[in-house]
């Protein structure tokens, strides 16, 4: 196949934990959960100027079943808390979750009776952005954030 | 106060106190709008009036507020408009604290239905006659009216439930 001409003579060693976290980090696509006007800049991020393929992150997915990444962007209210777990779950593991902004994190300015104070009320967030909104380059970082912790996890050796 | 009417008022305010002058409270103006304080007890019936007679026929919105600590609690402020003068004109009533109850305007505009709805999720003022008397935006089996002053702010805990986060385990 190509990867002996890709390597030329010779072979490389490494663990194979390493390797599938490599293609895990490289590959998280994410599946947008555009609730409010987070998700505008959560599109520039996509979108050519910022361009989040260069980390792998090629395609928003719209459906779950092919995404990685769970990017929550906006206020989560209560009606709507039950739709976005349901799609959490349905998404295959290995899985992480992006708080994105004020809202996602802490209910941000909607402190009131309808709206969830964080979406880590529901969902397991790795990564939290703060603004309102981030700018695009705050979800990079965010999304570099999630890379690091792949990278550094275990993904096919159990940590016994 | 004078009043600064114009003529679809003038002609408002001098048909309800010749017709309705037993249900008819206070006129007063307020922000370059004129306000009509009634009786609840037949409030079906002016607003009937206004639509045939003073030709009233778009419901813009039903508003209700808490006069909280006030005698009369409640009040339900009906905002319409004449589309052939462009004039517009708030009727209110009000209503007590035990039992607020009221006629639904659903009769006289098809409009009113998701506006009533909207006053009894928020403050639980009941429409006698409703077609359709659910709630409209927080859960049917919700227990509070959220816009009544002595409910908190970020609501009382656990009173809407949350996702199950662990669903494999029912």
């Amino acid at each position: 196949m190509g990867i002996e001409s890709a390597l030329g003579e010779g072979f490389f060693t490494t663990k194979i934990d390493s390797l599938t976290n490599w293609a895990r980090a490289n590959a998280a696509w994410p599946m947008p959960m555009g609730l409010a006007c987070c998700a505008i800049e959560m599109m520039a991020f996509a979108g050519p100027r910022y361009d989040a393929s260069r980390f792998g992150s090629e395609v928003m997915r719209f459906s779950p079943r092919q995404s990685d990444v769970m990017i929550v962007a906006g206020w989560s209210t209560y009606k709507m808390s039950h739709a976005i777990r349901r799609i959490w779950d349905q998404m295959p593991d290995p899985k992480w979750c992006i708080a994105m902004g004020a809202c996602a994190s802490t209910g941000g300015m909607h402190r009131c009776y309808g709206v969830v104070q964080g979406v880590d009320n529901y969902l397991p967030v790795d990564v939290y952005v703060s603004g309102c909104p981030p700018r695009p380059d705050a979800l990079l970082h965010a999304l570099m954030k999630i890379q690091d912790k792949i990278k550094t996890e275990h993904s096919v050796l159990l940590d016994t | 106060m004078s009043l600064e009417l114009n003529k679809t008022e003038q002609a408002v305010v001098d048909g309800l106190s010749s017709d309705y002058s037993e249900d008819l409270i206070e006129v007063y103006q307020s922000c370059e709008h004129t306000y009509i304080r009634v009786e609840a007890n037949n409030i079906v019936d002016i607003l009937t009036y206004l639509k045939k007679k003073h030709h009233f026929i778009f419901l813009c919105d039903i508003v209700g507020t808490d006069r909280y600590t006030s005698d009369e609690r409640f009040e339900l402020i009906y905002n319409i408009m004449n589309l052939r003068t462009q004039d517009r004109i708030f009727v209110k009533i009000r209503l007590e604290e035990e039992n607020p109850v009221v006629k639904t305007a659903t009769s006289v505009w098809k409009a009113a239905g998701w506006l009533e709805r909207e006053a009894y999720d928020m403050f639980g003022i009941r429409f006698e006659g409703h077609p359709d008397h659910r709630r409209i935006f927080m859960p049917e089996d919700f227990e509070y009216f959220p816009l009544r002053k002595e409910f908190p702010l970020l609501g009382i805990p656990g009173s809407i439930e949350l996702p199950n986060t662990t669903p494999d385990t029912e």
